[in-house]
C-alpha cells in the first residue's frame, strides 16, 4: 500500500507521511486520492516528512498546509526554499475561507430578468429609432449636411454589388416555383394560370421576401461587424470627440443608401424571377414568352407590382436599422461581435416578416 | 547562479529590413532581467522569438536548458508549461471570467478536483492582490490595473520559473504601476521567480531591474547592472537615462 510519492508509516499512534520525488499539481491528484483511502483521521498525532523531496509547487503546499490545519501535524523539513513556500502559502491560505457563492437565482426570478431585460433592449432600440429621426430632421434642415460620397460609397457597398446575388437567387426561385406549380397545373389543364400564380406571388410577396433574405445576410450584417469594430477599437468615440456625429457619418448615409436601392433590387428580383417563370412555362407547359407576357398584361394589374415596391424602404430601414443598432451595442470583448453579427440578421428577418405581414392585412383591408 | 536563457547572435530580419544582427545576452536565475531601446527596435520581437511565437532567421536561444531552434513539438509544448507570459494589453480571454482564465490551465494540463481548483485559484487572486469577489468578473468589467494583475495570476497558474513580461507598466496610473513595481519585486521573493521584462518605464527601471540589455541600432549597445549604463557612450541611453544622472 505505498504511493510512489507517499509512504505511510506508523509508530505508536503517530503517523509520519513521508513525501518523496517532485510534488507538483500534476502528482496532486493521485496522492490526495491515496491519502484520502487511507484513513489517517484515527492517528493521535501526523508528522508530514519532506526531507526526500525534489521540489514543492504552490498547489502541493496548498494541500499540505491543508492537512497540517486539519491534524495539526509537525513538518518535517531542513530546505529553505521548500519552508518559504509552505509558509507563504499558510500566510495566504487564511483568507480563503470565506466562500465565494455563485447566486442562484429560481425560475421567477430568471423569468423576470429576462423580461426586464428584453423590455430594455427594445427601449433603447427605440431611443435609437428616435435618435435616428431627429438627427434625419437635422440633416435635412442643411442642404451641407447631406453626405453626398458616403451614400454614393454605401450605394456601391451595400446594393450594387449585392445585384448578381439578389439576381441569381430570385432567378432560381422564380424557376423553383414555376417548375412545382407547373406539374400541378398540367394536371388540371390549366396552364395558362401559371402566369396568374407567378405574377401575384412574386411580385406581391417573393421578390421583397428574397431581396430582404439576401440584403440582410449580406448588408445587415457587414454594418454589424464594422460598427462594431468600429466601437471596439474607440474609433466612434473618436470620431465624436472631433464632433463628427457618428449618425450622421455612419447610420444615415447607410439608412439612406439602403432605402434609395432597395425597391431597385426588387424591381430587379422581379424581372429575374419573372424569367425564370417565362422560362420554366416555355419548356414545361409550351407558353411561349410572348403569350406569357399578353397574359400577363391581361390579368396582373399593376397595383400588385406596386405593393411589392412599396415595401422596399420599410424592409430598408428595418434591415438597416437593427443591423447599426446591434453593431453599436457591441462591447468591449471578441464575442460581442459573433453574438451581434447573427443577432442582428436574425432579428432583422424577423422584423422583415412581421411588417410583411402588417402590409398583407392592412392592402387586404384596404382592397388593394 | 545558472543561467536559464542564453540568447546568442540571433538575426532576424522583416522582408529587406534588418531587425537584429547579432543579439547576445543571458539571463541568470532568480534575476529581474530588462530589454530596453527605443521603440521599434524589436525588443518586443526579440521576447515573441524567446517565447516561440516568431522564429529567427539565425542564431540560436536556450531556454531552460533546451535549444528553441530545433525543438521537438512534445518538448516545446514541455517548455511553454515551465514559463508564464504576460502580454501587453492582458490578453485576458473575453469570455471567460477571471477566475476561469485562471482555472484554464489547471483544467486542461492536470487532473484536480473541482475544491482543489478552486483554491489554487484564490491563492493565485490573492497572492497577486485580487479579491476573491473579482473571480467571478469578466475581463470587460475589470480596470486595466487589475487585467494586468489577473493576467500576471493566469501566468502563475502553473508555478513557472520563468515570466515574460511584456510592458506590465505601460497604460496604467502612477500609483498602480509603483503597485505593480512592488507586486513584480514580492512575486520574485515569494516564488523565487525569473523575469524578463520589456519596459520603457524609468521608474519601472530603477525599481526593479537587477540586469538589462539595451537594444540599439540592431546590436545590443549594453548589458549589465543599472550602475554601469550611464557611462556608456550611446545616443539613446545618454538620453534616456538622462534625468536620473
Amino acid at each position: 500500500m505505498n504511493n510512489k510519492f507517499l509512504k505511510l508509516d506508523y509508530d505508536k499512534g503517530v503517523l509520519t507521511l513521508v513525501f518523496s520525488g517532485e510534488l507538483t499539481l500534476y502528482v496532486l491528484q493521485e496522492v490526495q486520492g491515496y491519502l484520502f483511502q487511507q484513513n489517517i483521521s484515527q492517528s493521535k498525532k501526523v508528522i508530514i516528512d519532506l526531507q526526500n523531496i525534489t521540489y514543492l509547487d504552490t498547489a502541493f503546499a496548498l494541500f499540505l498546509s491543508d492537512i497540517t490545519k486539519r491534524y495539526h501535524s509537525q513538518v518535517l523539513c531542513s530546505n529553505t526554499n521548500y519552508l518559504h513556500t509552505l509558509k507563504l502559502v499558510a500566510v495566504h491560505h487564511e483568507g480563503l475561507n470565506k466562500k465565494y457563492n455563485t447566486h442562484k437565482r429560481n425560475f421567477f426570478e430568471s423569468v423576470g430578468k429576462s423580461f426586464c431585460k428584453n423590455y430594455l433592449a427594445f427601449l433603447s432600440f427605440m431611443t435609437f429609432v428616435g435618435k435616428i429621426f431627429s438627427s434625419f430632421l437635422l440633416y435635412l434642415k442643411n442642404s451641407k449636411n447631406i453626405r453626398y460620397k458616403e451614400i454614393a460609397f454605401e450605394i456601391n457597398e451595400s446594393a450594387i454589388r449585392a445585384l448578381p446575388i439578389v439576381a441569381l437567387t430570385s432567378f432560381l426561385i422564380g424557376l423553383v416555383v414555376a417548375y412545382q406549380s407547373a406539374y400541378q397545373l398540367r394536371l388540371y389543364g390549366a396552364n395558362i394560370f401559371i402566369v396568374d400564380m407567378l405574377g401575384l406571388s412574386i411580385f406581391r410577396e417573393l421578390a421583397p421576401l428574397i431581396t430582404a433574405i439576401v440584403i440582410a445576410g449580406r448588408s445587415g450584417s457587414a454594418y454589424t461587424a464594422q460598427i462594431g469594430a468600429m466601437k471596439i477599437t474607440q474609433e466612434i468615440d473618436a470620431m465624436q470627440t472631433m464632433g463628427f456625429d457618428p449618425y450622421r457619418f455612419l447610420v444615415l448615409p447607410r439608412i439612406i443608401a439602403l432605402i434609395i436601392t432597395f425597391p431597385i433590387l426588387i424591381f430587379v428580383a422581379d424581372m429575374m424571377a419573372m424569367l425564370g417563370g417565362i422560362i420554366v412555362a416555355k419548356v414545361s407547359l409550351d407558353i411561349t414568352p410572348s403569350l406569357f407576357i399578353d397574359r400577363l398584361n391581361d390579368v396582373i394589374a399593376i397595383k400588385h407590382f406596386y405593393v411589392g415596391i412599396v415595401k422596399g424602404p420599410f424592409f430598408a430601414f428595418l434591415i438597416a436599422s437593427i443591423g447599426i443598432y446591434r453593431g453599436f451595442i457591441v462591447k468591449d470583448d471578441t464575442q460581442s461581435i459573433g453574438f451581434n453579427t447573427t443577432k442582428s440578421v436574425v432579428e432583422s428577418l424577423f422584423a422583415v416578416i412581421v411588417c410583411d405581414a402588417i402590409f398583407s392585412i392592412a392592402f387586404t383591408n384596404l382592397g388593394i | 547562479m545558472s543561467v536559464l536563457i542564453e540568447v546568442k547572435n540571433i538575426k532576424t530580419a522583416f522582408g529587406d529590413t534588418l531587425v537584429h544582427d547579432g543579439l547576445n545576452l543571458h539571463v541568470k536565475e532568480g534575476e529581474i532581467y530588462g530589454l530596453l531601446g527605443p521603440s521599434g527596435c524589436g525588443k518586443t520581437t526579440l521576447l515573441r522569438e524567446m517565447v516561440m511565437l516568431q522564429e529567427f532567421d539565425s542564431g540560436s536561444i536556450k531556454i531552460l536548458g533546451q535549444q528553441i531552434e530545433h525543438i521537438s513539438e512534445v518538448k516545446a509544448q514541455e517548455l511553454r508549461r515551465k514559463w508564464g507570459v504576460l502580454f501587453q494589453f492582458g490578453a485576458l480571454f473575453s469570455s471567460l471570467t477571471i477566475a476561469e482564465n485562471i482555472a484554464l490551465v489547471l483544467n486542461e494540463y492536470a487532473t484536480l478536483s473541482k475544491k482543489m481548483i478552486e483554491e489554487i485559484v484564490a491563492f493565485k487572486l490573492d497572492l497577486v492582490g485580487l479579491k476573491q469577489s473579482d473571480a467571478f468578473l469578466y475581463p470587460s468589467e475589470i480596470s486595466g490595473g487589475m487585467r494586468k494583475k489577473a493576467s500576471i495570476a493566469r501566468a502563475l497558474a502553473m508555478d513557472p520559473k520563468l515570466l515574460f513580461l511584456d510592458e506590465p507598466t505601460s497604460g496604467l496610473d502612477p500609483i498602480s504601476a509603483r503597485e505593480f513595481d512592488e507586486l513584480i519585486l514580492q512575486l520574485r521573493s515569494m516564488l523565487g521567480l525569473t523575469m524578463v521584462i520589456v519596459t520603457h518605464d524609468l521608474d519601472s527601471i530603477y525599481n526593479t531591474l537587477d540586469r538589462m540589455a539595451v537594444l540599439d541600432n540592431k546590436k545590443i549597445a549594453y548589458e549589465g547592472s543599472l550602475e554601469e549604463v550611464t557611462s556608456i557612450k550611446n545616443d539613446f541611453i545618454e538620453n534616456f537615462f538622462r534625468e536620473r544622472k
